[in-house]
Parts: structure tokens; sequence; C-alpha cells
């Protein structure tokens, strides 16, 4: 095998193909284009929302428009027109759905395609499902075997009116309205998304999971989940995302909540695969989205797991702010970078209780021309005695036009805190590649085995369904790398 | 089994292999030696297919087929193994994962059905008690962290394993103690048969004492200077390369 052969085969990696990149043809019902004050009120009706509610959006609106969008991330982010969005659309539906039976068959065969069956009987034992499609929650399984538990699990919107008081409680008690350019944008903007509560002492008896599917042309995604686990109760959600190949790029700007109170676990896993353009750069998903949790109460626990496949941009930051004596923030990511894409993502620990303790490991992958980012902040307040925190960042690459890069901001306010970096980066090696291919397992193969091995330390931490899940799609996103 | 043909290899800009022949038919072993930098190794990468290496000119047929036209992977799975000097670490991957996956591939690329992890353990169980390794290596890592010794009996392991029929041992033997000496040329015995094919690359004839080679070839300068019979490896050990270097007029 020549190198001139070696060349090629990297080439066919940006041949790959976007295997969840198909349409639903469906009649929708859409908000017009452009985004101002009209529009927010149109969608707050829509939804028939509370005054609390709209007031929420239009401060953050009114906040927004005297923001700039942030350019310190190391993205090239083309200019994106905010008028040029249409902020909210929905399946059209004949009826209210009362029951998953009813929901609209090519919606459920959508679902189908992408491997979520929606009918709880076919459903993945073990895991609720809320589907998202577009602007919209379509169908959530297994609410009512939760109910009984008093757990709810519901789309937002209907939290809305059945929780109002939750809401109002939590909504932005983690991320503020006036957070940050995107975060703001999605207060004020926000369509749909998972609601979840885990009542005093109660540890779900199965995983939680949303599926998000942006299906609408011209449109934006800006679903708002927040979760709330209850003193010593405990929850592990996952969240999953595909979109439509298009040649145009759409936005998602998501604010996800997390709060733990004393003795609370949440486990928190997204494996994101948007789709992330064309060979060229053409299209995909320009992923801005604002992840964040607060171990509130003593001795909580808040662990976040992503891996991020798609998008042709992406940007974000799961963090924890560690308020709670004795709280765990952990961070385990693998972010995949291939043909022009670009990750900028990592995570920001704020220790602010006694004895807290932050792990964060970190694997990127690139390959193509890709540029792959870590970018973390560790934070240490005075108060924060003892506090611990220890970073693992490592990067592979896959042929010699892409480029790692590694952002770790430490600020240490306090003398008794603990604080630990370490950084490596490597070339998947001819060497490992030649040895692989020696014993028969076929270039591609070797690929996928060497950064499933790269990756295994946040592998492990996925939930056994995902880990599955997430291994092919490593696989995939890297076919035809290396000859 | 494997021919080879007046063949001339370079990496860069260096001539290392200047027209080596060669022919090894099955049930034997061939014994290629040589002083540092002959170019042993350079012989047994260009055989498995290293792309590292350019072929200029010579043929290289096995089995009735061209090899040149095959990517490493093929000609593994058409029966090739090399044994590597300095066995290669994957991190993060087990071996028993490895090993599965690359006896798998081989097995379907031979219209088998795939082993399943039970039945992969059991076989698996029966090669490590030949090579006398312990059940722990095989949770851990590619050689990751395994000392020298253990890497090469981890080579041995997948040559028992993967069952070739031609297998080329590059520099098996060195940096072994005797007792894992012993295990090593144990592990290629048990491996031997009548309808497969060894090559021994080697400095010293201590491997040869356990594994008696039908053929010993002195590779000197990228050209096979010297072939005989097992007695010229006790010749060599006794009287060194330099002899053979006069006689053939090499610096």
């Amino acid at each position: 095998m020549d190198k001139k052969k070696k060349e090629n085969s990297i080439e066919e990696f940006t041949n790959q193909e976007y295997k969840w990149g198909f349409h639903t043809d469906i009649e929708q019902e859409m908000v017009p284009k452009g985004l101002n004050e009209d529009i927010i009120r149109l969608i707050s009706k829509k939804k028939n929302e509370p005054q609390f509610l709209l007031d929420f959006r239009l401060k953050a609106y009114r906040h927004w428009l005297t923001m700039t969008q942030p350019h310190w991330s190391h993205l090239d982010i083309p200019r994106i027109d905010f008028n040029d969005i249409i902020y909210y659309a929905e399946p059209k539906k004949k009826k209210e759905v009362r029951s998953l039976d009813e929901i609209d068959p090519e919606i459920l065969e959508t679902y189908k395609k992408l491997g979520i069956p929606l009918e709880e009987q076919k459903a993945l034992s073990g895991i609720a499902v809320d589907a998202v499609f577009d602007s919209v929650s379509v169908g959530t399984t297994y609410s009512k075997m939760l109910g009984e538990q008093g757990i709810i699990f519901c789309s937002f919107s209907e939290a809305v009116h059945t929780h109002p008081e939750l809401i109002k409680e939590y909504l932005g008690s983690v991320v503020p309205w006036r957070d940050n350019y995107f975060a703001t944008l999605n207060s004020a903007v926000f369509t749909d998304g998972s609601f979840c509560y885990i009542p005093k002492g109660v540890k779900c008896p199965i995983e939680l999971s949303t599926y998000f599917r942006i299906n609408a042309k011209g449109t934006g995604q800006f679903e708002r989940t927040l979760i709330i686990a209850d003193e010593g109760s405990q929850v592990s959600y996952l969240e999953g995302c595909t979109a439509p190949q298009r040649d145009e790029n759409q936005l998602h700007a998501a604010v996800v909540e997390l709060f733990a109170h004393k003795d609370a676990k949440i486990k928190y896993s997204t494996v994101q695969n948007w789709y992330p353009g064309d060979k060229n750069g053409v299209g995909g998903i320009f992923n801005f989205v604002t992840k964040r949790g607060k171990c509130d109460g003593d001795n909580s626990k808040i662990s976040w797991t992503q891996v991020e496949t798609g998008s042709a941009i992406t940007w974000k930051y799961p963090g924890c702010i560690l308020k709670g004596d004795n709280s765990i923030g952990e961070f385990y990511s693998i972010a995949v970078t291939n043909n022009h894409q670009q990750a900028d993502t990592g995570t920001k620990m704020i220790h602010l209780g006694k004895n807290t303790s932050s792990t964060i490991i970190s694997k990127g992958v690139s390959a193509g021309k890709a540029q792959n980012s870590y970018r973390g902040m560790v934070r240490t307040s005075p108060n924060a005695i003892n506090a611990r925190n220890f970073s693992q960042c490592d990067s592979l690459l896959i042929g010699d036009q892409c480029g790692a890069h590694t952002f770790p901001y430490i600020d240490s306010k306090g003398s008794t805190a603990t604080i630990e970096h370490e950084a490596t980066t490597s070339k998947i090696s001819d060497q490992q590649l030649f040895y692989l291919q020696q014993r028969g397992i076929d270039p591609e193969d070797a690929v996928t085995m060497i950064v499933n091995g790269f990756c295994k330390e946040v592998l492990n931490e996925l939930p056994m369904e995902f880990a599955v899940e997430a291994r092919k799609l490593l696989g995939v996103s890297l076919e035809g790398t290396v000859g | 089994m494997l021919n080879v043909k007046d063949l001339h290899v370079s990496i860069g800009e260096n001539k290392i292999l200047k027209g080596i022949n060669l022919e090894v038919n099955p049930g034997e072993v061939h014994a290629i030696m040589g002083p540092n930098g002959s170019g042993k190794s350079t012989f047994s990468q260009v055989m498995a297919g290293n792309p590292a290496y350019e072929v200029n000119s010579g043929e290289i047929h096995y089995e009735g087929k061209d090899f040149q036209a095959l990517e490493p992977h093929m000609r593994a799975r058409a029966g090739l193994f090399m044994g590597f000097q300095y066995p290669v670490e994957i991190p993060g991957v087990t071996n028993i994962y490895f090993l599965k996956n690359s006896l798998n591939a081989i097995r379907e690329a031979k219209g088998l059905q795939p082993l399943d992890a039970y039945e992969f353990n059991e076989y698996l169980g029966e090669k490590m008690d030949a090579v006398g390794m312990s059940r722990e290596l095989t949770r851990r890592a590619v050689n990751s962290g395994f000392s020298g010794g253990e890497k090469k009996k981890n080579e041995i392991l997948q040559l028992l394993v993967l069952n070739p029929k031609l297998a080329i041992l590059d520099e098996t033997d060195s940096g072994l103690d005797i007792d894992a000496l012993k295990t090593v040329a144990g592990g290629v015995e048990k491996f031997r048969n009548k309808d497969n094919a060894v090559i021994l690359v080697t400095h010293y004839q201590r491997l040869l004492d356990f594994i008696p080679p039908d053929f010993v070839h002195v590779l000197m300068d990228g050209k096979i200077v010297l072939s005989g019979d097992s007695k010229l490896a006790l010749e060599l050990e006794a009287r060194g390369y330099n002899w053979v270097k006069e006689e053939n007029g090499i610096d």
C-alpha cells in the first residue's frame, strides 16, 4: 500500500454519509420568519402560557437586544441572521394527542427509523422516552408508571400547565436569563423540551431520555430542559439528537438546567449527532448550547457525560456549580470532529462549598480538516476549603490537516485547593494501524478500535444501552479515515 | 508457498534490500541471520506489507498470488503472520477484544462462522496455557505495560490463536531470558506442522538450539550471501560474521 493510496482513503472519510439525514414529509404549522416581541407573544400565546412566562421571555428578549454575539471561542462562525430563522414549527395535528396511539403515524415512523420506538410495548426496555419533534414534544412514554412514584416526566410545555409552581421556582435558577448570548436568546424563544422532577428519596427506576429531532426547514430549535432532583433522590437521564441533511445551517440553541438538592444524584448523558454538514462544510447544525447543573445541597452529585459527533459547530460547556459541601461534579466527554466540523467544548467547575471535588476527563478526536478544542474552567472560591479537581484532556489526531487545542483556565482563590491537570496529544500511529492490519483487521475497523480504546474511560461512564450506540456512532463517524 | 524473486526495497532514499531470492515450502523452517543493519527486519516488514517501505522491483508470490497487490490485512487473512520485534501498544483496547476481532476477521475471510464470546474464551484458554500466560493479561490493554518478555509471549499467543500458514518471526528471541526463550520456542514448536512454514529472523544461534532450521540464510548488505543447513548457524555462532563478509567482499 503506497502513500497515495493512503491519502485517498483519508479523502474517502470525507465522503461518508450521514445516515440520519432523511426528511419527514409532514404538514407543519409555523410562525412567520423573524424575531421580535410579536413573535415571542405569538409563541407564548400558542402555548397558552401563564403571564410569568411571557414576562420571562420578554425580559430576556429585551436584554438580548443589548448583547453581542461572543467571539472568544476557537471557532470560525459565519454571521447568523437571526431574522431569517423560523422560531416555532410544530407538526399540524388534527386533534389533541391524548395517548401515544394518536401520534401522527409519520412521526412514529420517523422515530422508528431513528431506532427509537415510541410504542411502549416495543420501547427499549427500561428507558422512558420524551420525543421532541422540531419545537414540540410529540410523546412521552412511561409517564403513568413513573407517576405512581411521584416522578414527573413530561414535556416542558405540559409542565408549565400542570406544575407552574415548579417552573416558576426553578426556571433560570441555574442558567439565568441574562447568562450569555445564546442562553438569553433561548430564554426569549424556547419552545419545548423535557421536564423532570424526582421527589424526595426516590431513585428513578428507569433511565429517562429525550430524543430531539429537527425536521422543518429554516427553523431553529430552542429547547429547554429542566431536571430537579429533590433530597436524596437519583436519576439518570439520556439525550439524543439528529437532523435531516440540508444545505443551510440550522441553529440549535438549547438550555439545560439541572438542580440537585441535598444527597441527590443526577447523571446526564448526551449522544449528540446533529447533521454535521457535507464534506465541503456546507450545511449542518450550529449547536450553541448552555448546560449547567447546580449541586445546591450538601453531598449532592452531578455527572455529565457527552459524546459529540455531529453538528457543523459545537459550542458547549456543561458545567457544575458545587455549592453544597462535599458535593461532586463530573464531566466525561468525547468530541469527534471530521471534515470541516468545529468543536469548542469543555466544562466549568465552580467550587463554592467545602470539600467539593470535580473530575474532568475529555477525549477529543479530530480528522479531516476539523478543529477540536477543549476549553475548561476550574474555579475555587476562598470558602471552598479542601476543594479538589482532577482534569485529564487527551487529543487524538487522524491525518495531518486537523487541529487539536486545549485551553484550561484555572482560577484558584483558596490556598487549600488541590488542582491537577494532565494533557496529552497523540496521533494514530502508522505502527498501530499496521500492527492491527497485520492481524487481519481492516483499516477502518482498526481506526475504530484505536479510537474506542482512546475513549474507553468515557464510554465506560455511559449507561449500557447508550454505550453500544455510542461505540457504533464512533465507528460510523470515522469511516474511511485512514487506509 | 512463498516465492521471492530479485526483491529490491528502499525506505526514503536508502536502498535496503538489493536483490533477495527465497523459496519457502510447507513444512520448512528457514532461519535468516545476519548482523545489525543487514536488512532482516526490512525483509519481514515488506513481506507483511508495511506501507513505509517501497518495493522498487522484484516479485513476491504467496500460494501463487501476487502478494504486492494485497494490503496488509488481506495478506494476514491469506495466512501470513508476522511476529513483531517491537510489539505495538494499543491503549484502551483489551487483549481479548483485539484477539477475538482478529481471529474472527480471519475466520470470516475463510468463510467460517465467527466464534462467540464463550467459544472464543475456551479456545483462548487452551492457547494461553500453551505459552504459560496468566489469564489476567487478556483483560489488559494490548501490550500496554507488558514487560519485554510478556510482549514476546503475547506475539506467540497470537501465532497460536490465529494459526497462520506462514509465520515470520522477527527477532522474537531478542531480549528474552532463557526461561522465556524456552516458552517462546515451545510455542513455535506447537505451531509447526507439515502444512505450515516458519521463517525465523534472528541474530543468534540460541533460538535455533530449540527450533532446528532446515535452511539457514545469511543476509548481508541487502542480499542473501550464503545459504546452508543448520550447521551454518553453528559455524556463525563460533566464527562470527566477518569471514562471510570477507569472502563476499563486503566492507
